[in-house]
């Protein structure tokens, strides 16, 4: 039996088998490892690697992808109270 | 008007109206909207995928990529080492190597940090991403955003989300005047005439999220803009009148009783 390793996905602690490589991670999760970009402790990893790379104990894997967005929402509404010119 | 495409570093674009994907109700509003805008070119934001709820729809399901260019930007970033490394994960999640690059200065008024763009556009393209800035309306820094390699600069009309319409023609004249690349003012747009206003200034597209989104009508203001970039543009290339104090009659006076 492999033994369980613990890593950090996305900033939540998570167990996972020794031998699970990123690949396996991303299946597990059912994310689509096109459009996704996954930085493995801080390094963005090449997509070629996701089934090779295997996670050790304490990894922190981070997997992103495109979100809706222009530009962050304001805060000024939030903090001041927004007050138009006109 | 016809062939009157906006190129940017090789691209070609139909559309001098570009569109944020951001602050829609949902992902079948934003394709809606972005729709009935005519846009070609989208902006994104890259964040953590949520791997808790699987259920989440991805927003490239809505927007094919082989429709749409699909520009990721680094918003939210408030300094260099941040805006390199979402730029790197944009180009990573595996669309192109088109950057917009924000760095931001401040939070209350988002106006982009002009040193660390600079700063960060540098490196950028030396790893060949194509870096669209997010700059300020002044027209030094938009020169040297040039210099450095970037294809086309991005000055606001205002702050982000404010809608306060083009708050200094002047300096983006002067802008549009002075830099030899594509300008898109990015930023501020309240309601169309401010876009119409843009384009007639001169600028070679427009770019916004909230005048649209924000909307009461996201859809109809998508198409309302569609509209103002179009006018402003054919109204910035047939020239304007020169403005005059004193009247110009339009009717001859001979013939009259």
């Amino acid at each position: 039996m492999t033994e369980a390793i613990q890593i950090q996905v996305n900033g939540e602690q998570r167990s996972c088998r020794a031998d699970t490589t990123v690949g396996d991670l991303l299946r597990e999760l059912a994310i689509k490892t096109e459009r996704v970009a996954v930085e493995l402790n801080l390094e963005i990893m090449d997509r070629k690697n996701f089934d090779h790379r295997s996670l050790k104990q304490g990894d922190r894997v981070e997997i992103l992808s495109f979100i809706g967005g222009g530009a962050p929402v304001g805060v000024q509404g939030k903090r001041r109270g927004f007050v138009h010119a006109e | 008007m016809l062939n009157d495409r906006l190129t940017i570093a090789g691209r070609e674009f139909t559309s001098r109206l570009f569109v944020g994907t951001g602050k829609y109700k949902d992902f079948a509003e934003t394709k809606k909207a972005i729709e009935a805008s005519g846009a070609d070119v989208v902006t994104v934001a890259v964040r953590r995928v949520n791997i808790t709820d699987r259920s989440k729809e991805n927003l490239l399901d809505y927007l094919d990529p082989k429709k749409y260019t699909i520009l990721p930007n680094t918003a939210g970033c408030y300094n260099v080492q941040d805006a390199l490394r979402y730029a790197r994960l944009a180009r990573a999640a595996g669309v192109s190597d088109l950057i917009k690059l924000e760095v931001l200065g401040d939070e209350r008024t988002l106006f982009p940090d002009t040193v660390g763009l600079i700063e960060a556009a540098k490196i950028l393209v030396k790893e060949g991403f194509i870096v669209l800035p997010y700059t300020n309306d002044d027209p030094i820094v938009a020169q040297k955003l040039v210099d450095i390699g970037c294809p086309a600069v991005m000055p606001l009309a205002a702050p982000i989300g404010s809608g306060l319409g083009i708050r200094n023609p002047y300096n983006l004249k002067i802008i549009m005047e002075m830099v030899k690349v594509p300008i898109i003012v990015d930023a501020g747009v309240g309601t169309a005439s401010d876009a119409a206003f843009a384009m007639e200034l001169g600028a070679d597209a427009v770019l916004m999220n909230t005048a649209i989104a924000g909307a009461q009508d996201p859809i109809a203001m998508a198409e309302a803009m569609k509209y103002a970039v179009h006018a402003g543009r054919l109204a910035y290339k047939a020239g304007r009148i020169p403005r005059k104090l004193y009247a110009t009659a339009s009717s001859p006076i001979e013939g009259m009783l």
